[in-house]
């Protein structure tokens, strides 16, 4: 028996487990800094956040 | 609904004057500056070191003279249980920060690390089935190294479940910084498993005081994955917990706007 079927699905699990969360991770972040700089008070008075 | 203060300006005044201590980190616009400048330093080294330990396993590292290719899942197994047991222990102590110290990051970073921390512990029980049907013609084995991992999976599903169980954020926090410091029970039970019960599942081939058994060949990249591993994990809570410092931020904004209409 082949083992590399065995080889192979976990190494595509791990690509999708270390690239699913990296992806989400960065996605999830980009759209915190586009919403907080659209209503961040401190942004128009000139303030560090 | 109760949110913690985490407003750079709110928080401003607990930070000791002058003090290196924890709590200048609780303050979210430091953090956020400080984690802004390293987030780079860890994605870059993550997504190079673990391409080299993946590929090096994959395609240059010598087959097992036992094993045969199967040995080659060990690149993504053995990281992916360091991990989830490191991962674990930084969910707890993360989890001791906020029970003892009150440190409002540490409930954020909490939240943060388990759903991450179960993502590499099912991948490692995963991969670790994958090598165990060609190797034990099994894909499941109730022995103690397994077992012990796959209630590591349901410390950190039960935490990821009871941290959001509450109305009351501050609740949840508290809850699942029990049920984690609890569970921290449960990571000297894997480690030793293999000493302490007769399993199916390998004992220790790098020890951190004895020399290892493993041929220099198959060490480095296995090394190499184990860094980039970390540093990508590493990277992945830093960027979700960034995320969930400016979500709370928002939050925090549109309640204040709401309360001033």
């Amino acid at each position: 028996m082949t083992h590399l079927p065995f080889v192979a699905a976990s190494y595509s699990l791990a690509v999708l487990v270390l690239g699913g969360f990296g992806i989400g991770a960065w996605l999830r972040m980009g759209a915190a800094q586009r919403r907080l700089a659209a209503i961040d008070p401190r942004r128009d008075r000139g303030e560090p956040r | 609904m109760s949110v913690r203060p985490v407003d750079a300006a709110q928080t401003s005044n607990a930070i000791p004057a002058g003090g290196w201590s924890l709590h200048r980190f609780a303050n979210p616009g430091r953090f956020l500056r400080l984690s802004g400048k390293v987030l780079p330093w860890l994605t870059i080294p993550a997504i190079l070191l673990t391409v080299t330990g993946l590929g090096w396993g994959l395609f240059f590292a010598p087959a097992d003279w036992q094993q045969g290719d199967a040995v080659r899942i060990m690149y993504v197994h053995v990281p992916s249980a360091w991990l989830a047991s490191a991962g674990y222990f930084g969910l707890a102590v993360c989890s001791l920060l906020s029970l003892v110290w009150r440190h409002p990051l540490a409930d954020l970073a909490a939240v943060e690390i388990g759903p991450v921390g179960a993502g590499f512990t099912a991948l490692c029980l995963a991969s670790g089935s994958l090598w165990g049907k060609p190797m034990w013609g099994a894909w499941w084995v109730w022995d103690a190294r397994l077992t012990s991992v796959l209630v590591l999976l349901f410390l950190y599903l039960g935490h990821i479940v009871l941290v959001r169980a509450f109305d009351d954020p501050v609740r949840g926090y508290r809850a699942g910084s029990i049920l984690a410091l609890v569970g921290v029970v449960n990571l000297p039970i894997i480690k030793f498993s293999v000493d302490w019960w007769n399993t199916l599942h390998q004992p220790a081939s790098i020890t951190f005081m004895g020399s290892s058994t493993m041929d220099a060949s198959m060490l480095w990249p296995l090394f190499i994955s184990a860094i980039g591993f970390t540093l990508a994990f590493a990277a992945i809570v830093v960027a979700r917990l960034r995320a969930a410092v400016m979500e709370r931020r928002i939050r925090g904004l549109q309640m204040v706007r709401a309360g001033s209409r």
